[in-house]
């Protein structure tokens, strides 16, 4: 009897592994412990009173997003939404970038 | 068993008759999966570093109290720390002397904090691993900074804080508060702020109710809010990535649209032809079945498990300049690979469904045709 | 087998177009024997072919297979018949463009379900003899004009039905594979097969393998021979 390989299979070798890929992404989202440095960093959040992430450094506005400040955008609603975005989509261009003063 | 076979047979004949146009199924296919990937990433990303920053912020102060002059922020006077302290609830209060500093020298700004335990040592200062970075400091160096007078104010390294902890750390400089005041020439009776804790936990609003009474020129910020406010920014983001790629998913329905609707006359020939040998209405529907759940489930695999490579292990690099923005002193961190159920039936609902009913309802319309019409 | 009991059918009833294709046809097929329906175009042959092959239902009038009414079922019981009662050779074979041969052959089959190796086996056996074994693999765009219709006539078979429905076989063909294509049908006869041919190629009825042969001419049958 002439062997072809039926289609059915062959949609099965594209399929398990692309099902491999997912069931993997899942598993490996379920195994992996915090990231390293999550239980010192919520020990340093409670130790110094720390209210923001320090993901937003490029100016006083936007670097505790939770906390008003006398720079702040938006000053009076802790809940509300940047006003301008804080941290800006693109560095600004290099020239601007240059250090000035000593 | 029978039923099985059945099924069979139909995704055998629905893969021949995907293989007669690889090219155009195969790049259906990478589009497909490119979409999934672009939503997948953009939802895993903003899920993982909302989740971190609720995970991190968990221990921030449960009420910070500022206060207000003419509307702005001032400094708090150390007088309203007595005040304070004698409120039912609160189980301790305690000032927070913290301010900004620009480093012209690298164009940076740093947080300058002066908590009152596990600070640093009078004369000395903990970076984090951000400064290190710019500045090129290691402990033991000198770092010297002009103060508020003009002089220049020269602080010891003792250390650097973890580099594993740059998340909340890569821009503080911590120093001694009598430093702190005298760097930034504050009085000896005045704080940034207060942070309180509560007794009882649930009764944050009711203390914080009580708060605004007794001084009326302060305003209290919950954790609760602080953590609303980066359940925001970041949900606000995520929604302008969205805005930005419903452009491409739209297209990307058009285009499936006009694939899956388009019945071209010679496909419904071939269902005449499969019709008038015997195969019942049914058959076909569960064949174009096959056809529509074996592209759009391969794609949403592929999609999702890419996005996740994508964001958890690559760092994000298409999306994370848009979610974390631009900074000079921008943190180094990695986010936890994490799954949601909800987020993932979401996406497998969005990616799936459409394009296989979109597939349907036209074969269905031409599968109810008379099976005489190919003899006619 | 199969009989036809003032069997009318009209398309398009009730609207300007409306067309009557079949205008009260007797007609008894017996089993075993290759019956032809003989006439110019549009004298109503591919119709009636398609009332005695369960496409289609009359408009009017009462078809019987093997003594069952089978005119007012719904079209879910009249696909199973077709599936399991006929095998069907269209006019330019209707092929599927782009499978192999084999899988155009293995079609009919599919919603049967049987066991692979077993469908696999009976396609084998058939495509040995039809000589075609060797094209099975090949898509049936790049078969020649003789592969084609025995594929097409393998199509038919796979599922052993015991009538073969064939509508104008030959009109597509020369003469050589005409005449090759009725000798199938002979040896299809010989197996015990019912076949019924719609034809008006002089070729077919030449050779003398129809056993009978209705002659129709504007929806009705003007004669029977014998």
């Amino acid at each position: 009897m002439n062997r072809t390989l039926r289609k059915s299979t062959l949609a099965m070798w594209i399929l398990a592994p692309a099902l491999a890929i997912l069931v993997g992404a899942v598993t490996d989202a379920l195994i992996s412990d915090a990231a390293p440095g999550e239980a010192e960093m919520r020990a340093e959040v409670a130790a110094w009173g720390l209210t923001d992430l320090a993901l937003f450094t490029e100016a006083r506005y936007t670097r505790h997003p939770s906390q008003a400040d006398r720079h702040a955008a938006f000053q009076d609603h802790p809940g509300a939404l940047e006003h301008f975005p804080s941290g800006a989509l693109m560095p600004p261009p290099p020239h601007l970038r240059e250090p000035t003063g000593p | 068993m029978n039923g099985f076979a059945r099924q069979r047979y139909l995704l055998d004949f629905t893969v021949a008759s995907l293989m007669r146009r690889p090219g155009r199924n195969l790049s259906l296919l990478l589009v497909y999966t490119l979409v999934v990937f672009l939503l997948a990433s953009v939802m895993l990303y903003s899920q993982a570093i909302k989740g971190k920053a609720a995970a991190l912020l968990q221990g921030a102060p449960e009420i910070v109290v500022q206060r207000m002059e003419a509307g702005r922020h001032a400094l708090m006077p150390a007088a309203y720390l007595e005040r304070l302290g004698r409120l039912r609830g609160v189980a301790e209060v305690q000032g927070r002397l913290w301010g900004y500093y620009y480093d012209p020298a690298v164009a940076a700004n740093y947080t300058v904090m002066a908590p009152a335990r596990d600070g640093a040592a009078p004369g000395q200062v903990r970076i984090g691993a951000g400064i290190a970075r710019v500045r090129g400091l290691a402990a033991g160096d000198v770092f010297s900074l002009r103060g508020y007078d003009g002089q220049p104010h020269a602080y010891t390294v003792a250390a650097v804080l973890p580099a594993t902890s740059e998340l909340v750390s890569a821009d503080l400089m911590l120093i001694a508060p009598a430093d702190f005041r005298a760097f930034f020439g504050l009085a000896d009776d005045v704080y940034t702020d207060l942070a309180l804790s509560v007794t009882n936990p649930a009764e944050v609003r009711q203390v914080a109710r009580k708060l605004a009474e007794r001084l009326p020129d302060c305003r209290p910020i919950l954790r609760e809010e602080v953590l609303r406010t980066y359940e925001s920014v970041f949900d606000w983001r995520e929604g302008m990535l969205l805005a930005v790629l419903a452009g491409a998913v739209f297209a990307f329905l058009i285009f499936a649209w006009d694939k899956a609707t388009g019945l071209s006359a010679e496909e419904r020939r071939e269902i005449g032809i499969l019709r008038a040998i015997g195969w019942e209405t049914g058959d076909v529907l569960r064949m174009k079945l096959w056809e529509g759940g074996l592209i759009s489930f391969t794609a949403f695999c592929l999609g999702y498990g890419l996005a996740h490579l994508h964001v958890f292990h690559a760092g994000a690099p298409l999306f994370a300049g848009v979610m974390r923005g631009w900074s000079v002193l921008q943190p180094h961190f990695a986010l936890t690979p994490q799954v949601d159920a909800l987020q993932l039936t979401t996406l497998f609902l969005l990616s799936v469904v459409p394009y296989t009913v979109v597939t349907l309802v036209p074969v269905w319309r031409a599968a109810t045709v008379d099976p005489d019409s190919i003899m006619r | 087998m199969i009989e036809l009991a003032a069997v009318t059918k009209t398309f398009n009833a009730g609207r300007p177009n409306e067309y009557q294709a079949l205008r009260g046809v007797d007609l008894a097929i017996e089993a075993g024997r290759v019956t032809a329906l003989r006439g110019p175009s549009g004298s109503g042959k591919t119709t009636l072919l398609t009332l005695i092959g369960c496409l289609a239902r009359p408009s009017s009038g009462r078809v019987r297979l093997a003594g069952e009414d089978i005119s007012a079922l719904p079209e879910r019981f009249l696909a199973e018949l077709r599936l399991r009662r006929f095998g069907f050779v269209f006019q330019r074979f209707n092929l599927i463009p782009g499978l192999s041969a084999l899988d155009n052959i293995l079609l009919p089959a599919y919603p049967l379900g049987l066991p692979y190796h077993e469908l696999r086996a009976r396609a084998d056996t058939l495509m040995a003899s039809l000589e075609i074994d060797h094209r099975a693999a090949t898509r049936v765009d790049w078969l020649s004009g003789g592969e084609v219709q025995r594929v097409a006539i393998a199509r038919a078979l796979i599922n052993d039905p015991p009538v073969i429905i064939a509508d104008e076989p030959t009109a597509h063909l020369d003469s050589r594979l005409s005449l090759e294509f009725l000798a199938l049908l002979g040896r299809l006869k010989e197996a015990g097969k019912t076949v019924v041919i719609a034809s008006h190629d002089p070729l077919v009825f030449e050779t003398g393998l129809p056993d009978r042969v209705a002659d129709l001419r504007d929806g009705r049958i003007v004669g029977v021979t014998p």
